[in-house]
């Protein structure tokens, strides 16, 4: 499987090629490069998937999954033990996240082409395109936490390149330098946990510290406890923390929706399918370490996940901005990825949040991609993010309307689409795992049911808007990835994952439990309906609601105040209460000491220079009797 | 045989009075006379402790006919700094000689 | 004769070319000349060390000892190792890319210049105490100079602030110096020499702090830091370039080769006391970054930072964090001098360095934007360039440690990373990016080719650290043998 190296290497050659040859390569040819290269690394990936699942590469004799390491390099070494490496690790979750990184990347990339036409920075855009899926690919199939960190590091930057892409408009800025700061912030607690972790088991290895139900960390890491938690616990979380950042959990989550200032393929690709899904992925691939280390982090983990995904429901049902509507709504699908995993047990049918979990990742990435790209090409028609500029679009842009109904159809759970196989793990692995959890997990899948269809009735029914009115349809260019991820999301449900996909790499047999699927249909149905009987035709209906709801409503508009908070910290207590003084204290205080030791200095000498008069006479004087006390205190003393 | 002491009250009472002449006079070349005393009083003494203590040495002789020739050349020295002064500034009283001061 | 004695021989022979005249031409090919000489042996001495180094065991190679004084048994001892032939390397680059950032300076100030140059060399290649401390006055001087008198703003204020404090610092240094050489018993100047010797416990606790502090001064050690950011404002480019690239190293270095090397026991009793120091440095420095406008103050402030991670690390006295501080050294080093090319480009052209007047520079100069971004990115740690390398290294470096204490100091100055992002694009998002702010910047050039050539230069040398650390790793962590078997002496 050495092969896999080069889905890496593809990308990153292509990041150089762009970058540094873009201006001389003209718009046209560095996107037909670009685009190649994507298509040849999921080529690559497709290959990997074959020979990895289905050519026996990686079966082991007892049937189970094993780990396959297609390529390891030292890169740096730290200590004895501890070193960073550079490889590739090939087990199903990352033979998974290759094909859908690199299948959401080219799809993207394709797409780009016609969304991105006449772009000021063509050539720039497709060499952070590359960028990412070099980083976001390097992520996945990292040998070691180290390496997922420095990827992950990465991602963040192509994450804060491509935000900030339209870097003249203010708010493109403002966007992207918040996602930075937000995920560095949650970062630095990554790097506390990969510290801790790597003290106490002295490797960076995944291999090392997962094998054997974790044992390695389990045994190291008893006994030491620090402000009445164990260094399990802390790491874990601390790393969780990490990935509550990527993955725009609770209350780290503020970056996302803003994250929507850059261009729509890219929200869909790194905002939607793949990065903020590295989160999830960072917990799946330290499972055992959770599940044995540090169980109680994974009930954190569970409720933290069902808490983000109730409150991003509710904040995306009342959001006018089709792009954050669905930032909202991949908020709480990634919260419930989370939950499946914070309910996951291992071994067999106890293994099935995990697996939920790992299948809601893949069914989600095209679904929500396609979401995204759908709504890109609205925009594309309208020019405009705002629902009051859509409406009856579905005459004018047929092929984006049934692709997005696919979408939204999946996203709600309706049987036979994608996104209901996935969901309906998800939920039964609750309904074992945790009651309450179970219960939030329903009323959300209703929720997402309703805003979705609320969105997709505003912009496709409804009364036309002025600007509607002169939308069209989107160019061959844009229409076949839209196509393509439809196809994928009526599919993949049909995958039976978890022949592939378990906590500890062996195939187990999972059927659809009808007793929760039908409750979860029922509800999607529910919200489905309530969205068409409000938004279907034009009506006075939702504006009487959200009258009736007065200060709830106004609150979830404003996205329940979490952004106005953290507004507040960091403008008021940080930057006025802290930096400000500081700064002021350093150039006052500390550097007012050493001046003030310089101006005493200057004001003795200026107080006694006065001796030094020029009058020879004077000096003598003073000789004469500096030497008759000298010889004086010499005598008498 | 005159007795030590008697050398001794002469050279101190030059020395006070060159001292004196030092500090009070406010002629340039005045001064410099009244260095001369001080340094002539100086050499008395050496030549005197030379005579009356180590009579079979003489270091003390030979120190005062340097002191002479040193008191020569810095005279000389003296002089010519004095005339530099007195063309720049056109007087040699030296309580307006007071430019080198901080 | 000796390489090593080259690095002082070549800006020597520049200077006194300058003298035969001011002809701006002429004077532009000396000093390339030469500096391009300086840079090709300083590549030749990397190669040669390498292969002399798999040969020999020696601590220290291509040592060279002249006596200078026989009456106190002083020498004109050089040698290098592994981290001096790194911070020459450093500083004959920086000091090749300055000129070019200086390209339009006249005779007297590349006179001065090559001064400088003559001084950071030849402390980095003594191992002889007064070698090394006469090089580091010799150092100190043309900067009052260079700051002085090409400078701008209060110039004059900020050049004396500087000279006074850094003198301030080599007076403790010269204390120091005169203790070890009188209390260590060999009578001698020669560094490894006096470590062979030892020095008795007693003294150690208080001569440790002294050096340490004598070096930290112009390693920026906290609250002795003040001297930085009004003289890197004050500063011209290249002299900034210059003096927060490698001067400030000669602190880091001095820490290392003198205070650590020489007091192991002090240092190693000693340490969290500095510890603390350094760590307040590190957040602190950063904090007050975030509140500046002015881009050479962010930098100084962050220089601060930075700089304190680097005496941090020191003092963890482990191999992977002492590793870890010759990278941030390196790393600084580079990253810094870039920023201070990039903001003499623009301030050359804005004449404004405040970054409320400006916005939308990308738009305008996007060459000298993009490296700015660049340098941003190797200061806030990103992975690719050296700044994550030197960072990773000393955090995981110095979280081995078997303390609490330093552990949990270690967490404080990790915290680092996020500031710095905070500041960093603070900044590039005030003046890179949005819309053009002041019409007139409209009419502005990009940077011209030899303010080019010094910015691709810095990000090539960023990049392959960045990219291709065991090199240079490993070049510094075998060369701490020495200094690790000292400190096994316990």
């Amino acid at each position: 499987m050495e092969f896999t190296i080069y889905i890496i290497l593809v990308p990153m050659l292509l990041f150089f090629v762009l970058a540094l040859g873009g201006r001389w390569l003209g718009p046209r040819t560095a996107g037909i490069i670009g685009t190649a290269g994507m298509g040849a690394a999921a080529l690559l990936s497709y290959i990997a998937v074959y020979k990895y699942f289905f050519a026996g590469a990686g079966i082991g004799p007892d049937g189970n999954y094993l780990t396959v390491t297609g390529f390891n390099a030292q890169w740096l070494r730290l200590t004895d033990s501890l070193h960073i490496d550079m490889g590739v690790l090939l087990d199903p979750i990352s033979v998974m996240m290759l094909a859908v990184v690199t299948t959401v990347s080219l799809m993207v990339h394709i797409y780009s082409f016609g969304y991105m036409k006449g772009e000021r920075g063509f050539q720039r855009y497709y060499a952070f395109l590359s960028l990412f899926s070099f980083s976001m690919l390097g992520l996945v199939v990292a040998t070691n936490i180290f390496q997922m960190y420095i990827f992950w590091e990465l991602v963040g930057a192509s994450s804060y390149l491509l935000i900030g892409f339209y870097y003249t408009r203010p708010a493109a800025v403002a966007a992207s330098k918040k996602a930075f700061i937000v995920t560095r912030f949650a970062d630095f607690g990554f790097l506390i946990g990969i510290l801790i972790l790597s003290y106490c088991t002295k490797t960076f290895d995944f291999g090392a510290i997962t094998a054997d139900n974790a044992s390695l960390a389990v045994r190291t890491m008893e006994g030491s406890s620090f402000l009445g938690l164990s260094s399990a616990t802390w790491a874990m979380l601390l790393i969780f923390m990490g990935g509550a950042g990527k993955s725009a959990m609770f209350p780290l989550h503020i970056w996302l929706p803003d994250a929507m200032e850059g261009p729509t393929p890219v929200s869909a690709l790194i905002h939607a399918a793949t990065m903020v899904v590295a989160g999830v992925y960072l917990v799946a691939r330290m499972f055992p370490v959770y599940l044995f280390a540090a169980p109680q982090v994974l009930t954190v983990i569970g409720y933290v996940g069902a808490f983000t995904a109730l409150f991003a429901a509710i904040i995306a049902m009342v959001q006018t901005d089709i792009k954050r509507v669905l930032a909202f709504s991949t908020i709480s699908q990634i919260a419930y990825m989370m939950v499946a995993l914070g309910v996951s047990g291992m071994g067999g049918h106890a293994g099935e949040g995990y697996t939920a979990s790992m299948f809601h990742l893949f069914t989600h990435a095209f679904f929500k991609a396609l979401l995204f790209l759908g709504a890109g090409a609205v925009i594309h028609a309208v020019h405009s993010n705002e629902m009051e500029h859509m409406g009856g679009l579905r005459k004018r842009m047929p092929v984006t309307h049934i692709t997005f109904l696919v979408a939204c159809l999946a996203i709600a759970g309706i049987p036979p689409l994608s996104g209901f196989f996935s969901k309906d793990e998800i939920l039964s692995a609750a309904m074992e795992g945790d009651k309450v959890l179970f219960a939030v997990l329903w009323i959300v899948a209703g929720i997402t049911a309703f805003y979705m269809f609320r969105l997709y009735f505003r912009i496709f029914w409804g009364r036309e808007s002025e600007t509607a009115r002169h939308a069209h349809e989107a160019p061959a260019v844009m229409l076949v990835p839209l196509a393509v991820l439809a196809l994928l999301t009526c599919v993949t449900g049909f995958i039976p994952f978890s022949r592939f996909i378990s906590p500890d790499n062996a195939p187990y047999a999972l059927g659809i439990n009808w007793g929760v699927a039908g409750a979860s249909i029922a509800i999607g149905i529910a919200g489905i309906a309530l969205a068409a009987w409000l938004y279907m035709r034009d009506s006075e209906r939702p504006q009487r609601i959200a009258a009736r709801m007065g200060g709830f409503y106004k609150a979830a508009k404003r996205r329940l105040y979490i952004d106005d908070a953290w507004a507040f910290l960091t403008k008021n207590i940080i930057f006025r209460r802290i930096c400000a003084p500081i700064a002021w204290f350093d150039r006052h205080v500390i550097d007012g000491t050493w001046c003030g030791i310089a101006n005493v200095t200057q004001r003795t000498s200026e107080a006694i220079k006065g001796i030094q008069n020029g009058r020879v006479q004077a000096y003598a004087l003073l000789f004469i009797i500096s030497v008759l006390l000298i010889t004086i205190i010499t005598l008498f003393i | 045989m005159i007795p030590m002491e008697h050398y001794l009250i002469v050279s101190s009472i030059m020395f006070f009075v060159g001292l004196y002449g030092f500090l009070s006079r406010k002629n340039l070349l005045a001064i410099l006379i009244s260095i001369e005393l001080i340094l002539n009083s100086v050499e008395i003494n050496f030549s005197v402790f030379n005579r009356y203590l180590f009579p079979e040495h003489m270091e003390g002789m030979f120190f005062s006919l340097f002191g002479i020739a040193i008191s020569a050349a810095e005279t000389a020295v003296a002089i010519a700094i004095i005339i530099n002064v007195y063309r720049v500034t056109q007087e040699i009283d030296v309580r307006h000689i007071d430019k080198m001061k901080y | 004769m000796n390489i090593l004695s080259l690095f002082v021989v070549i800006p020597l022979l520049v200077m006194l070319l300058l003298f035969v005249s001011s002809d701006r031409r002429y004077v532009r090919t000396v000093v390339t000349t030469g500096f391009s000489a300086v840079l090709l042996l300083a590549g030749a001495l990397v190669v040669m060390f390498l292969r002399e180094r798999s040969v020999s065991d020696e601590a220290m190679l291509f040592v060279k000892d002249t006596v200078w004084y026989p009456a106190l048994n002083i020498h004109y001892t050089v040698g290098v190792d592994g981290i001096s032939v790194a911070m020459i390397a450093l500083s004959a680059v920086i000091a090749f890319t300055g000129i070019f950032s200086s390209w339009n300076m006249e005779r007297n100030y590349f006179l001065w210049y090559s001064m400088l140059a003559i001084g950071v060399f030849g402390f980095f290649i003594s191992i002889d105490m007064f070698a090394m401390f006469m090089f580091y006055e010799i150092a100190l001087i043309p900067m009052f100079l260079l700051i002085g008198v090409w400078g701008t703003g209060p110039k004059e204020f900020a050049a004396m602030k500087l000279t006074l404090m850094l003198m301030a610092g080599s007076a403790f240094l010269l204390t120091g110096i005169l203790a070890i050489y009188f209390t260590s018993g060999a009578t001698t100047m020669n560094i490894l020499e006096i470590a062979r010797n030892g020095i008795p416990l007693g003294k150690q606790y208080w001569i440790f702090p002294i050096t340490f502090v004598g070096f930290g001064v112009l390693g920026a050690l906290f609250p002795f830091h003040t001297w930085s950011p009004d003289g890197h404002a004050s500063a011209p480019t290249a002299v900034s370039m210059l003096h927060a690239g490698v001067l400030m190293k000669l602190g880091g270095y001095g820490c290392f080769r003198v205070a650590i090397f020489l007091m192991p026991q002090a240092a190693e009793e000693l340490s969290w006391i500095f510890l603390i120091l350094t760590g307040i440095s590190v957040v602190y420095g950063a904090l007050g970054a975030i509140a500046q406008t002015d881009l050479k103050y962010i930098n100084a402030y962050s220089s601060v930072s930075h700089c304190g991670l680097v005496l941090f690390a020191i003092l963890m006295l482990n191999r992977t964090a002492m590793t870890g501080a010759v990278l941030q050294m390196l790393s600084h080093g580079l990253m810094t001098a870039l920023f201070f090319s990039l903001i003499g480009v623009i301030y050359g052209r804005t004449h404004t360095r405040d970054i409320r007047e400006m916005g939308g520079l990308m738009k305008v100069m996007p060459f000298a934007a993009v490296c700015y971004v660049i340098a941003g990115f190797a200061s806030l740690g990103l992975p690719g360039l050296s700044g994550f390398v030197a960072e990773t290294t000393i955090f995981v470096g110095s979280f081995q440690h078997a303390d609490l204490l330093r552990r949990i100091l270690t967490i404080a100055a990790a915290s680092s990373i996020v500031i710095t992002a905070v500041y960093i694009l603070r900044a590039v998002g005030k003046f890179l990016y949005g819309p053009v702010q002041n019409p007139a910047h409209l009419q502005l050039t990009d940077a011209a080719w030899y303010e080019k050539l010094s910015a691709v230069a810095l990000i090539i040398c960023i990049a392959t650290i960045g990219l291709w650390p065991s090199g240079v790793s490993t070049l510094i962590s075998d060369s701490l043998a020495p200094i690790l078997e000292q400190l096994n002496l316990l």
